[in-house]
């Protein structure tokens, strides 16, 4: 095709897995349905890797190499999509400093826990499907980034929501896993929607979707600020808060942990919910010229972040702590893109996919272990049976608490300084961010002291031990966790990374500067971190009634907290309710029954009501026949010889060739 | 003398015509209509076309109307009984009726260009008539001789009785 | 005298004749209860016409005219044999010629 890199395997190969898996799957062997679905995520990593090679910031100065290496951004045009008009759409691929680091992320994240389900699904039903469904996920990941306009990553933006429809709905004989499913799918549309009307938006004021001539526009035009630019914005921001599960459309998130944990692993901690926040970054530029919308975004992360992280402090199944805990961290990138910080954010992403991942396999392996069971009150005890899984998850807690050395605490400080910088207005949003940083520091050591520490509250004594295809994966997991931050480089702020994504999503006007005002930031943050761990530890560890006290101190609070703000109540009152009575009562009475119904008895009617009228006319008697015949006759008659009748009162007329 | 022969054989045609639609045996309407025919045999002699007279007489009334007769006498038709009406018949078919006459009628009257018809004009020759019917319109003469025989069959055919001969006699 | 004797008549007239007796003939069709009567108000009709071809035939002193009145009564004569064939086997049929009284399909 283009030569090296084939950029366009990366996502075939996931997509042929699928269809490889999906139609023979049922027929193949165990092994060999595991190793079609783990060849495809190794391949797309491998090529990657080939890319990172092939593929560089800037022409090299060696002469031998010069003819192979391509210079980023680097794209791959496969021919017209669409042709109409003012419309005109290409299947082209784009890889630069950003995609390259979401690719890598992806694949080899999504490679890992491939690795994994081969050891979780070991003993389920349905692994061709399984498999089958995570190829088709990757597949469209990779396509959304990849994507060179807006409307092939709109492709990859729903495929993935499909395939996290198919995956969360696994075990579809569960009726809460099928409507978790429904959820998901169903509250992503509707952000969608915001992704939509911004492109018309985009179509209607650049003439084009693709990426890299808006981005040149834009820079060609410094001075346009705000006005329709802000409304574009706003529009990508809805869709990004459906898919990243931000407020107000991030209730399907907790419910999507009806999916087995792999599956939660990838796709609700690592890569689809991050696809929001890689959209804001790609389109960083529109984003730029408005800085309200900015500013909505910095607020709309931030307070999710602290809403999800008040929620995760009382939630008692394992998997729901954590997925609240992804709202809360997505909510931290999306402040980082919020105040221009898109490096921070992309960053943080990074290693987010790291830890979250690390900590969803764990607890994986966990469930799987002590025979299905997710509430925290029934577990204890389990750091000598599963001392692996007790290592991997101590390094995990570590790393979202944002401890130092671990790689959470460089990329979540690179985004509250970057907040801090950005005036008064970042200063508050900063103090969230630390608030934030306490709770969720708090919550997390709770997990970790109610699931491994103390005496085992498990009721039976099921155990099975983890296979090597599980702890693999978890073990690179956490090296990536304890060294993923040293790619920065530097104490604070991106450093490194934030140069080599600079030609892709911009350099912050300011970086922090001043290394007295770094200290004091770092120690704020490392300081809280560990007050949160101080109160977990009186909280939760072994006889402390302290949890019990402040839940009868504050009993509505609790109920609040317990039952996440009811805001799926509220929804389900302000608009499922409505939409279902408009339904039954508009939409099936009136428009279904009366209108469709009736007018289709009404055709029906009328065909054998003439059918009716038109039978009395064939009587089979001759003379009416023969009446009906001269009257035809007499009709031709008169018809023919108008003129000649008009003639004989004077009047002349043209007709039928007189 | 034209004048007068055509008023009174074209009194004959009228009086037949209504006789037979006034007529309730089927024999007296079929002897009206000879009437009619020799009538209007009269007339085509008056018109030139005696050929045409003496086929009119051989053909219809000789032929024609003797196999009505034989139809007549043979199903012993008797006077037409009363049965039940038709309103259609009535209500739609006679303005039908009246229209159609009253079209025809007024384009002839408009019609331009008519002349007369007297004893003077010329008669028609039977050469003039069979050198036109055998050299220029020899295919459908041909062709109605095919007829003829087609219908000799088919009404040999139809008319047949089939129930007689049973199998094996 | 000699005037009435050599007095021509309107060729319209022919015609107009030629057209009543056209209608007698459809009104014989659509009063009369008999089927064979209803056949000759169909003969009757015919020889209408043809009154009206040799009319024409005399005024525009074309012989076509006149032999197309001789396949008329050709055809006429074989539409006769072949109907009143018919009628006869209806009559076979149906034991009945009132013509209201034939009114299936079905024989």
């Amino acid at each position: 095709m283009n030569g090296p890199p084939h950029l366009w395997l990366i996502p075939l190969l996931p997509f042929a897995g699928f269809l490889l898996n999906g139609i023979l799957g049922a027929r193949l062997p165990r092994w060999l349905v595991s190793t079609i679905g783990l060849l495809a995520p190794l391949c797309s990593f491998g090529l990657t890797l080939l890319v990172c090679v092939f593929v560089q910031s800037s022409p090299t100065v060696d002469p031998d190499l010069a003819p192979v290496i391509r210079v980023m951004p680097y794209s791959e045009n496969f021919g017209h999509w669409i042709v109409t008009g003012a419309l005109h759409v290409d299947f082209s691929l784009v890889l630069d400093q950003l995609s390259l680091v979401m690719l890598l992320v992806v694949t080899g994240v999504g490679f890992l826990i491939h690795v994994y389900s081969v050891g979780y699904m070991h003993d389920e039903e349905g692994d061709a499907r399984y498999f089958s469904y995570l190829n088709l996920f990757l597949f469209f990941m990779t396509l959304l980034v990849l994507a060179g306009n807006a409307l092939l990553m709109f492709v990859g933006w729903e495929g993935v929501g499909l395939a996290s429809y198919l995956l969360i709905a696994f075990y579809f004989q569960k009726k809460s896993a099928a409507d978790a499913g429904k959820k998901a799918f169903i509250v992503n549309r509707i952000g969608d929607v915001g992704f939509l009307i911004g492109m018309f938006f985009l179509l209607a004021n650049f003439g084009t979707l693709t990426f890299a001539d808006i981005g040149a526009k834009l820079v060609a035009n410094p001075g346009w600020q705000g006005g329709v630019l802000t409304i574009i914005a706003l529009c990508l921001l809805l869709g990004a808060t459906g898919k990243s599960a931000q407020l107000p459309l991030y209730i399907w998130l907790p419910d999507a942990m009806e999916g087995p944990t792999p599956v939660s692993a990838l796709i609700h901690a690592a890569t689809m919910v991050t696809a929001g926040v890689y959209m804001i970054a790609r389109t960083h530029v529109l984003f730029d010229h408005s800085p309200f919308a900015l500013g909505v975004v910095a607020v709309v992360g931030a307070a999710t972040a602290l809403f999800a992280a008040t929620i995760a402090l009382v939630q008692n199944d394992i998997k729901r702590v954590l997925a609240y805990s992804t709202i809360s961290q997505l909510g931290y990138m999306f402040l980082g893109c919020g105040v221009a910080a898109y490096s921070a954010a992309i960053f943080h992403l990074v290693t987010h996919a790291f830890f979250k991942a690390l900590l969803f396999l764990a607890a994986g392996a966990v469930i799987h272990s002590i025979g299905g069971e997710q509430d925290l009150r029934k577990m204890g005890g389990l750091r000598k049976k599963l001392p692996v899984a007790f290592a991997v998850t101590t390094i995990g807690v570590l790393a979202i608490a944002g401890f130092f050395p671990f790689s959470g605490f460089f990329s979540k400080d690179a985004i509250l300084a970057a907040a801090f910088m950005q005036g008064p207005h970042g200063r508050a949003l900063w103090f969230v961010g630390l608030v934030t940083a306490l709770l969720t520091s708090f919550y997390m050591f709770r997990l970790w002291y109610l699931a491994f520490l103390g005496e085992p509250r498990a009721e039976t004594g099921k155990h099975h031990s983890t296979p090597w295809s599980m702890l693999g994966p978890l073990l690179v997991l956490a090296a990536l966790s304890v060294g993923g931050g040293w790619i920065s480089g530097a104490w604070l702020g991106v450093g490194r990374f934030g140069a080599f994504l600079a030609p892709a999503v911009g350099t912050r006007a300011s970086e922090v500067g001043n290394a007295h005002l770094e200290l004091m930031l770092s120690i704020a943050a490392v300081g809280v971190a560990l007050l949160g761990w101080l109160g977990a530890h009186l909280s939760y560890r072994q006889k402390s009634t302290i949890p019990a006290s402040l839940a009868a101190d504050f009993p509505g609070g609790y109920k609040l907290l317990e039952n996440k703000y009811y805001v799926d109540e509220i929804y389900g009152a302000t608009i499922v309710k409505p939409l279902l009575v408009i339904s039954k009562y508009f939409l099936d009475w009136v428009v279904d029954k009366a209108l469709l119904g009736g007018t289709a008895w009404l055709l029906g009617g009328i065909a054998t009501f003439a059918g009716a009228l038109l039978q009395r006319w064939q009587s089979g008697n001759i003379r009416s026949y023969a009446a009906w015949l001269a009257a035809g006759a007499a009709a031709v008659l008169l018809f023919a010889l108008v003129p000649i009748l008009l003639g004989a009162y004077g009047i002349n007329i043209k007709w039928a060739g007189f | 003398m034209h004048l007068i022969l055509f008023i009174l054989f074209a009194g004959f045609c009228l009086g037949g015509a209504i006789n037979l639609l006034l007529q309730s045996h089927p024999i007296s309407s079929a002897l009206s209509l000879i009437v009619v025919m020799t009538s209007l045999a009269v007339l085509y002699l008056l018109l030139g076309a005696e050929f045409l007279a003496i086929a009119q007489i051989i053909v219809y009334a000789g032929a024609i109307m003797v196999l009505f007769t034989f139809v007549v006498m043979l199903l012993n038709a008797g006077r037409e009984d009363r049965t039940m009406g038709s309103r259609t018949a009535r209500s739609v078919g006679f303005p039908a009726v009246v229209v159609i006459l009253g079209v025809i009628a007024t384009v002839i009257l408009r019609a331009q260009g008519l002349g007369m018809a007297g004893l003077q004009d010329g008669i028609t020759s039977t050469e003039d008539l069979s050198r036109i019917l055998f050299t220029e319109l020899l295919l459908p003469f041909e062709v109605t001789s095919v007829l003829i025989l087609i219908a000799i069959l088919g009404a040999v055919a139809l008319a047949r009785n089939d129930g007689e001969r049973k199998p094996g006699q | 005298m000699s005037s009435l004797l050599t007095q021509e008549v309107p060729v319209s007239w022919y015609l107009l004749l030629s057209a009543v007796l056209f209608s007698l003939g459809v009104i014989g069709f659509l009063i009369k209860r008999n089927l064979i009567t209803v056949f000759m108000s169909i003969e009757l009709m015919l020889n209408g016409v043809n009154l009206s071809f040799v009319t024409f035939a005399h005024q525009w002193h074309a012989v076509k005219g006149q032999i197309f009145v001789f396949f008329v009564m050709m055809v006429a004569a074989a539409e006769a044999a072949v109907g009143l064939a018919i009628i006869i086997a209806v009559f076979r049929a149906r034991a009945t010629l009132a013509v209201d009284r034939i009114d299936l399909m079905k024989l």
